[in-house]
């Protein structure tokens, strides 16, 4: 299945990708070969074949819900972009 | 001559031969020799190395060592969190991440007192099979500088082939340990599923994610297995299983009798290099040699194993990714006018081609409309590879496959994204069906002389048994130790 420019440009807003015109040229030919491969799955009957997401046969896994020490404010600010004061500082967000 | 193992040096130090100061001098200055012409580190961490073996030393001297392995150095591949110390994951987007913690196997190195000598090269967060895609640079092959060492563990193999620290750490999604451990001529294992913790490895594909092993032979792999083994309160998908003491169990068993599967669509020598199919040809006649019945099968959905594997692969690694958006931590673009543009900015400017290729991939897989067709249909395709290699393991103990196609390439000779996938075939489908599996020295092309690498694989935390038939068959195939590469320190 052929992947269009507009194609890529929506995948690339849902990824939060800004890319270049050459860019979306040059992906939109890539995603083309490599979901056109990917086609070959068509060829496999999956009816009533369970989907299988992990490879181990895992439940949920459960612990005891106890207060750990967590990382200390200027710790978990020490690699921020931009901070103010306790926080992370961002641009406007609405 | 040969490479000092792990083992070897453990051995010297614990006969007070050595000291971990000058174990760990060597190693820095044989780095400083052989790093511009092999570039398998991110980040070299001189004094601070120097700093731990001095405590080793000063252990040894007057308290107890940690473990037999107290003062050995170590490299560890830089997508792997440690404290305090630049973790890349050869990205621009984190090229100053300095992390607050350590992750749980590097943390498991320290508690054994071993000297964490640098951050290995990798193509940027595991995706890619040539460091090629590395924000810094592609790593050297030992054997050859002018070719790749494979990916994307390749700084991982190339220190270790090339000498420059005795062992490593590698991970593996899709066969980012065993394909360079081939193309360098080194063991490479990936564990079971679960068997290892994966908390702060920098996730690429967590149901497929596992660190493991890069070693010079057999015994130091089990070794290191042991020490990085182990159920984790911190990584829920860790198995809660006792950890064997691999390299005592690993002398206990023998091939004689044994029987090893060979699926038929591993050998059909489509898109296989004729001299590395000689090589590989050969070490299964060996196998026979010592005893193992050779067992033909057919595993039907193998040759399905790419397509599955690179819509799995990528949906998780989307998701994964989301995590980089500049606001935390990592790169930011400057002077973003609101969040969204901050986002899209940060995020088209510190990711490289093949990993925007790969979010954009999975973004697609899983979008409205195409999650049926791609992402829903190839789990489960998973779940038939699985169904193959349970019935090849029901009618055999092991399974006996090539690790890699070609030998080592040069760069820009796998330029088109499917050509690199494609390099991919005979690793992929272990970690679709979570199992264990290793990478052995087999031999080298006669032509070009450079390293081939043969698989075998387990089942489900069946690691013994594979280490007890990697010990016998790499002895008997004398290649470990039998050469030295063009470049080693």
């Amino acid at each position: 299945m052929a992947i269009t420019i507009a194609d890529v440009e929506h995948v690339a807003l849902l990824s939060r990708l800004e890319l270049s015109v050459g860019e979306k040229e040059r992906y939109a030919q890539e995603l083309s070969d490599i979901f056109g491969h990917v086609e070959e799955l068509n060829k496999v009957d999956v009816t009533g074949v369970p989907p299988t997401a992990h490879p181990l046969p895992l439940k949920n896994v459960f612990r005891e819900d106890v207060i750990q020490p967590s990382l200390p404010n200027a710790e978990a600010l020490a690699n921020a972009p931009a901070k103010e004061g306790p926080l992370f500082k961002v641009p406007q967000i609405v | 001559m040969h490479l000092p193992t792990a083992h070897e040096l453990s051995e010297q130090l614990n006969r007070g031969e050595t000291t971990s100061v000058k174990l760990t001098q060597q190693y820095l200055e044989k780095i400083e020799r052989t790093e511009p012409r092999l570039h398998s580190f991110i980040t070299v961490l001189g004094h601070e190395a120097l700093a731990a073996a001095e405590a080793s030393d000063r252990r040894r001297a007057y308290e107890l060592p940690k473990s037999p392995f107290d003062g050995v150095p170590v490299a560890v591949k830089d997508n792997m969190i440690t404290k305090g110390t630049k973790t890349t994951c050869a990205s621009r987007i984190l090229d100053n991440f300095v992390p607050p913690y350590n992750g749980t196997v590097v943390q498991k190195l320290q508690d054994a007192g071993m000297i964490v000598i640098g951050k290995a090269n990798l193509d940027e967060f595991a995706m890619g099979s040539s460091t090629e895609n590395s924000a810094f640079g592609r790593s050297n092959n030992p054997w050859n500088t002018d070719l790749v060492p494979g990916g994307s563990s390749g700084g991982s193999a190339t220190c270790v082939a090339g000498g420059q620290v005795p062992w490593s750490l590698g991970s593996d999604t899709g066969g980012s340990i065993r394909q360079p451990a081939a193309l360098c001529g080194i063991v490479g294992m990936k564990p079971t599923y679960g068997r290892v913790s994966r908390y702060g490895l920098v996730a690429f594909a967590s149901s497929l994610d596992q660190i493991g092993p890069m070693t010079l032979d057999v015994e130091d792999t089990a070794h290191l297995l042991k020490m990085i083994s182990g159920y984790d309160t911190k990584d829920s998908t860790s198995a809660n299983l006792p950890v064997p003491d691999y390299a005592e169990e690993m002398r206990k068993g023998s091939l004689r009798g044994k029987k090893v599967a060979r699926p038929k669509e591993f050998f059909t020598g489509e898109g296989m290099d004729a001299g590395v199919a000689r090589v590989v040809d050969a070490a299964v006649e060996k196998l026979a040699s010592l005893g193992a019945e050779i067992v033909d099968v057919s595993m039907p959905h193998l040759k399905y194993s790419i397509s599955c594997y690179y819509l799995v692969a990528t949906a998780e690694c989307s998701s994964n990714l989301a995590r980089y958006d500049g606001a935390q931590y990592g790169y930011r673009t400057e002077g973003a006018k609101n969040i969204v543009e901050m986002f899209s900015k940060s995020r088209a400017e510190g990711f490289g081609a093949e990993v925007k290729r790969r979010i954009m991939m999975g973004t697609h897989a899983l979008s409205a409309g195409y999650y049926d067709a791609y992402y829903s249909k190839a789990l489960k395709i998973r779940t038939l590879l699985k169904q193959d290699y349970d019935a090849a393991l029901k009618q055999a103990d092991l399974i006996v496959a090539p690790t890699s196609p070609i030998p080592a390439f040069p760069a820009g000779a796998k330029a088109d994204p499917m050509s690199m996938y494609l390099c991919d075939i005979f690793t992929l489908s272990l970690n679709l069906a979570g199992y264990c599996g290793i990478s052995l020295p087999a031999g080298f092309t006669a032509n070009e002389g450079l390293p081939v690498g043969v698989q075998l694989f387990a089942g489900a935390f069946e690691e013994v048994k594979l280490l007890q038939a990697s010990y016998e068959f790499e002895k008997a195939l004398g290649v470990v130790g039998s050469r030295l590469p063009a470049v080693v320190g």
